[in-house]
């Protein structure tokens, strides 16, 4: 094929400027062509089609017309309010027009003889005429069904209301309604072969939990991302989509150091963590993870850098009275615009929603630097799919803004033990430290371990920290115990261990390998 | 006897829309004595006018007048339903 024969072949997109959606359809919804959105009821089908106009309208000033089969026109304008799209507005400006097809009250028509619905097209051509559309948004098919019984009729005259779309050179949307989430794509069984692209939302129920996918089915002669996507609903916003796989893995890699808040830890990862790294800490309560969350903050607050942190699991009091504890003071630093905290309940909602927020908020910020304690405490809200694309989806967005970040995550035992975060996210990030609990002849001390460091040779030992009024200081490695990790110890005598040690020469070189 | 207001919604001139206004003009001529008067309108030329009566299918007759307004669609192939849609035949 020539490169000329390509180009006259290539389906254009138009950007429907619903967010994330031209991520996943690379590019957006197939130019002049129709695609059909399908979803069981409460799937927020009507909310992408109003979506779709609305977008067109406030972004690129494209007029559109939204034909309703079912809702009346004042419960449209009213319910897409609630998204700050003032509809009422647009129609006075001419850009927004409604073609109302919604039953009418009084009595049902009756049917004698041959029809079709040439009218509704009238109407549909009328209309775009009158607010010079390109976009077209048919919502529900389902509802037309219900008005009129002959479907050999209804189908031959969808497939002509397509094909006049088509003609008109106009993007059109169609939503119809399925019955099941995962069986037929609609409920008449015909309305995927009306449109050339099939879109699906699904609003499924997972350990008590709802979550919201959409996923593109087809789109025919064009290319777009396979699989479902978790999105949302924000009350300004509408829907918003997570894209996960479509998020470029090709962040910049920067060997730049930047102190983690602690001289010791820095020593101990070989000069300081990246500056466009992420770092996972793994510990028990109290083993003084928000120690470390604190240490960061005020770290890059010394170094002039802004700070954000996520708290989730103590009120702003606490954080700051602990702070002060350790010697830092959130306060000063909120003051001089270096920290931002924002401390929000788990359980508040939704796991993609607090994505969408701790993203938005990232973005109006401008940190250098990202702290989440904990990412434990957002798993409780979460299904075992939605925390692990949240987790990625996090990872990437911080790393892609290249952005240090340091989240912690609870373990479950105060023992030795991963947690299911760790499972999720210890690939994503590029640094590992774990604090342990090391019991040493009935008493309770600290381990600090830097289990893994991408790009860079760390110490391997096991070393002990107090806690104390200067925050944590890092001392000796633990010499005579081990098993601190599984959390059974095993204490092994000062003899045995010079015997162990000499066994292994390059041990001499432990901390230097990579 | 009542005057009849009757409205004809057609798109073009098809075929359908030419087997309704014979029909209808056949009725009216048969049963209505004179006493009626026919609107004929094309939606291609006054989209407008299908728009404020929200009309979808073509043909559709609306009977204005006598009350109770009624609608019937199709292209009125069956005289004695229509005759009963206008309430100018009781059922039997």
């Amino acid at each position: 094929m020539t490169l000329d024969k390509r180009e006259k072949n290539h389906i254009e997109k138009l950007p429907t400027h619903i967010p994330g959606f031209e991520l996943i359809s690379l590019g957006g919804l197939p130019c002049g062509r129709t695609t059909l959105i399908s979803g069981t009821a409460g799937s927020a089908k009507t909310v992408f089609a109003s979506q779709f106009l609305a977008e067109g309208i406030r972004q690129g000033n494209e007029g559109g017309v939204f034909v309703t089969f079912e809702e009346g026109t004042n419960d449209i304008r009213r319910n897409m309010l609630g998204f700050g799209w003032d509809i009422q507005q647009w129609e006075k400006e001419g850009k927004w027009a409604f073609v109302d097809a919604s039953p009418q009250p009084g009595t049902e028509p009756i049917v004698i003889g041959e029809y079709d619905l040439g009218a509704l097209l009238a109407r549909i051509e009328n209309a775009v005429r009158r607010v010079d559309a390109r976009r077209v948004s048919l919502d529900s098919l389902g509802a037309i069904f219900t008005q009129f019984t002959d479907n050999n009729t209804l189908r031959r005259e969808l497939f002509r209301v397509v094909s006049a779309l088509k003609a008109m050179g106009v993007t059109a949307v169609i939503t119809a309604e399925r019955t099941e989430e995962y069986g037929d794509i609609a409920r008449y069984g015909f309305e995927e072969f009306v449109a050339d692209n099939v879109v699906i939302l699904r609003n499924v129920m997972e350990d008590e939990k709802r979550r919201r996918t959409v996923e593109i089915l087809k789109f025919r002669g064009t290319n777009h991302q396979k699989g479902e996507f978790p999105f949302t609903i924000m009350p300004d916003q509408g829907l918003v989509i997570i894209p996960l796989s479509a998020i470029e893995l090709k962040q910049k890699s920067t060997d730049i150091r930047i102190t983690s808040g602690n001289r010791e830890l820095d020593q101990m990862c070989g000069g300081g963590f990246f500056r466009d790294s992420v770092v996972l800490v793994s510990g028990a309560t109290g083993t003084g993870k928000t120690l470390m969350v604190t240490s960061f903050m005020a770290g890059g607050a010394m170094n002039d850098e802004r700070c954000l942190l996520f708290a989730f699991e103590e009120s702003r009091e606490q954080l700051f009275r602990n702070a002060v504890g350790w010697g830092v003071d959130f306060e000063q630093m909120e003051r001089e615009g270096k920290l931002r905290v924002v401390c929000e309940y788990p359980e508040t909602t939704g796991i993609e929603d607090h994505l969408i927020r701790m993203k938005q908020t990232i973005e109006e910020f401008e940190p250098n630097r990202v702290a989440v304690d904990s990412l434990s405490a957002l798993e409780r809200v979460s299904t075992m799919k939605g925390f692990r694309e949240f987790v990625i989806s996090l990872t990437s967005f911080i790393k892609h803004r290249e952005l240090a970040g340091l989240f912690t995550s609870t373990t479950p035992t105060l023992l030795g033990g991963t947690s299911i975060t760790e499972a999720h996210i210890s690939t994503t990030t590029d640094s590992i430290i774990l604090l342990r609990y090391v019991e040493i002849y009935g008493e309770m001390r600290r381990g600090i371990t830097v289990l893994k460091m991408r790009g860079s040779m760390h110490d391997k030992e096991i070393r002990e920290f107090i806690i104390d009024g200067g925050g944590m200081h890092i001392g000796k490695p633990f010499r005579n115990i081990s098993g601190i990790l599984s959390g059974n110890f095993v204490h092994v005598a000062p003899a045995e261990m010079d015997r162990i040690n000499s066994l292994f020469t390059e041990d001499e070189e432990d901390g230097k390998e990579m | 006897m009542n005057k009849y207001i009757l409205r004809l919604y057609i798109t073009g001139q098809t075929p359908k829309s030419e087997r309704a206004i014979e029909n209808l003009r056949r009725i009216c001529e048969d049963e209505l004595d004179g006493q009626y008067q026919m609107v004929i309108i094309d939606v291609l030329e006054r989209p407008q006018l299908a728009e404020d009566e929200k009309i979808l299918a073509t043909p559709t007759l609306i009977k204005e007048l006598p009350p109770p307004l009624r609608r019937i669609i199709g292209d009125l192939s069956d005289t004695e339903k229509v005759l009963l849609g206008l309430e100018l035949r009781r059922s039997t």
